[in-house]
């Protein structure tokens, strides 16, 4: 038994590993129980990233059961016009056209969540600055020289990469917020239509979507885990006593 | 009723032997009453493999073998086939655990020297199965068409395009059905994985366990318990597999089954390391990912690989590091077989082995750094020294005396 422990101590870090890469990343704590964030979520999706990122695996009238989106708000408001509700969503953008536009046609998001992680997509969105040698005026911090323009430009406003106050963290008298200048850091340079709070909300709640979206059963999984496990534990017990039983009369 | 159940088992057994089968293999198969731990995997292999047959019947129901359709089927399995999601996840975490169970059970009989003298044939079907194994797996891995599946398959068929005299690059081109990876590959690959392989190895399942009903199941002390009989003929040491084993396997496979439930629903990607991040990406023959790694099991094949500087010197370090462990039987010349009576080079040389093992897998996983790649030779080196070494010090080292009749056991 002891040994069997042992087992599976050593098996635990294997599991542990996070994808490398060069930049810091800002952690999402993705909550997919939040099922107002999920809906959000769905709603700046529909809105700023359909058009040209479908999720294709995907069927609306999933996404509308699983965030508890009522058939009738679902097919009004999030539904794209000429589509039906058990359809998958993809979109009417044309790969050629899209790759004539943008350099490279934008993907398909339905997975990004399990490609990119919710860290990387968190960052990402929360990275973009001005910078005058790109075709769109914007670049990426996360993902250098990216092809996709700054949509939700408009509600966080422009970011500008050089000298700016950062905080460093807090002074342990008075509890005020100390901050120091750095180079090269990204600091809002021109104010959209949210606060940095409001922004980063929308962030987070768009990025606690696709990670639904990526594994729509994670939940319904874990949930399943928790019976499976309890079942075998309970198993276990008279298993185990039958074999004792068995091996009483073996010396 | 119990009258007619006899009459009607001897009508069958005039004319087929069910119970003289029964009785041969599982009631009055005498195995040693001293079985360990670590003779918990060979039925969890069985377990395992019964497992990937039955899920993957379920599989080939919605999954579509074609470039176009794959990657899109895999996810419809995911999302509109019901309970699609289950059998997928029990499919892909089985395969580790598969693995894990049969890199275990290999160790095993390492251990307790299993494959030596009479044991040898039973050593060469599990290396069968072992090779088949890998190459169901590799194909089955490319079967759901994502990035990783493609450079994957890739990176392993173009090996053998180093075989010389122009040969090479005939054979790859051959085993692809093209002149790159295309849908031509996944569909013979899909028909190889699905049924030409299993197939193989179900067969040499058969055989593996024929073969070990022979001769006797070996054990930790490595005598051999057919030496001592009773009046009877039976054993002394030896206990009928059925009910014994029976009962006491499942206790194994409940807690197996516990660890195993436990990845499959809380981690069925497994870190990365069972199904990886990029194989959430369809298939790209434009676009090679920044860093193609194999799945954990084939992580120590692909780190030696790695180590030997030359391609060609690589492939065949690579392929020799499988090749070595089927003359195993032959490299030991111990005259005991269980660690527990061999001597103290031995016992260093075997957990030493291990841990590169380990590392070999870890760093196969990884990117080949300049550190990594040190690493990866080391352990390259342990790995064949292990081995090529083994017939001088097995028989120069002084082994301890073995007992007449198993210890320890219950």
């Amino acid at each position: 038994m002891k040994k069997i422990l042992v087992l599976i101590a050593g098996l635990i870090p294997m599991l542990a590993l996070a994808a490398g890469g060069d930049v810091k990343l800002d952690k999402h704590m993705t909550d997919l129980r939040d099922t107002a964030s999920l809906q959000r979520g769905a709603k700046t999706y529909m809105n700023y990233c359909m058009a040209c990122h479908s999720l294709e695996h995907s069927r609306y009238n999933r996404v509308a059961k699983d965030l508890g989106i009522p058939d009738e708000l679902m097919q009004e408001n999030l539904v794209f016009a000429d589509k039906k509700l058990g359809d998958l969503m993809t979109n009417a953008m044309r790969r050629d056209d899209a790759k004539r536009w943008f350099g490279a046609a934008p993907p398909d998001l339905t997975l990004v969540a399990r490609v990119r992680r919710p860290d990387w997509l968190y960052s990402y969105m929360l990275s973009f600055y001005a910078d005058e040698t790109r075709p769109y005026g914007v670049n990426n911090e996360v993902f250098k020289d990216v092809g996709m323009p700054h949509v939700l430009a408009e509600l966080q406003g422009v970011q500008a990469k050089g000298k700016a106050q950062v905080k460093v963290g807090y002074d342990t008298l008075t509890g005020q917020e100390v901050t120091e200048e750095r180079d090269n850091v990204l600091y809002l340079a021109e104010s959209g239509k949210l606060s940095a709070e409001e922004y980063d909300n929308l962030v987070y709640d768009l990025v606690n979507f696709l990670v639904y979206v990526s594994e729509p059963i994670a939940l319904e999984r874990q949930r399943i885990g928790w019976w499976v496990l309890l079942f075998l534990a309970i198993f276990f017990v008279p298993v185990y006593m039958l074999n004792k039983e068995f091996w009483k009369e073996v010396k | 009723m119990s009258n007619k159940l006899t009459a009607f088992m001897g009508w069958i057994d005039a004319r087929l032997p069910v119970t003289q089968t029964y009785e041969k293999h599982m009631s009055k198969y005498y195995a040693p009453k001293n079985f360990n731990f670590w003779y918990f995997f060979g039925v969890l292999s069985m377990l395992m493999l019964v497992n990937q047959i039955l899920t993957g019947i379920w599989l080939t129901m919605n999954y579509v073998p074609s470039a176009e359709g794959a990657f899109a089927s895999v996810e419809y399995i995911m999302r509109d086939v019901e309970w699609g999601w289950l059998l997928r996840y029990l499919h892909s975490t089985g395969a580790t655990f598969f693995f894990i169970a049969i890199y275990l059970h290999m160790f095993r009989a390492l251990l307790y020297g299993s494959y030596q003298k009479p044991r040898e044939l039973i050593w060469l079907f599990g290396m069968g199965i072992y090779l088949a194994l890998m190459a169901e797996a590799f194909m089955g891995y490319v079967l759901p068409w994502g990035q990783m599946s493609y450079w994957g398959a890739q990176v392993i068929i173009s090996l053998f395009s180093v075989i010389p005299f122009g040969l090479g690059d005939a054979l790859t081109e051959w085993i692809r059905g093209d002149f790159l990876i295309s849908g031509a590959t996944l569909n013979r690959f899909f028909a190889l994985h699905v049924i030409a392989v299993p197939l193989v190895i179900v067969m040499l399942v058969v055989l593996h366990l024929l073969a070990l009903h022979e001769v006797g199941s070996n054990n930790p002390d490595g005598v051999e318990i057919k030496k001592v009989v009773d009046d009877q003929g039976k054993p002394l040491d030896g206990i009928p597999f059925h009910p014994f084993y029976t009962v006491h396997d499942m206790v194994g496979i409940v807690v197996f089954l516990m660890v195993f439930s436990a990845v499959l629903f809380f981690f069925p990607e497994g870190g990365g390391f069972m199904l990886e991040y990029a194989n959430f990406e369809p298939a790209d023959g434009l676009k090679t990912p920044e860093h193609i790694a194999p799945v954990w099991y084939f992580g120590a094949f692909y780190a030696i690989l790695r180590a030997v500087p030359d391609k060609l010197f690589g492939v065949m370090a690579m392929g020799g590091a499988i090749a070595v462990l089927f003359v195993l039987p032959w490299l030991d010349r111990s005259p005991v077989k269980s660690w527990r009576y061999k001597g103290m080079i031995s016992k260093v040389f075997i957990v030493v082995f291990a841990v590169a093992f380990v590392l070999l897998t870890w760093l196969g996983t990884q990117p080949a750094t300049g550190t990594n790649t040190m690493l990866a030779r080391i352990g390259s080196v342990i790995y064949f020294g292990y081995f090529l070494t083994m017939p001088f010090y097995t028989r120069m080292e002084k082994t301890k005396p073995v007992p007449e009749r198993v210890t320890g056991g219950h």
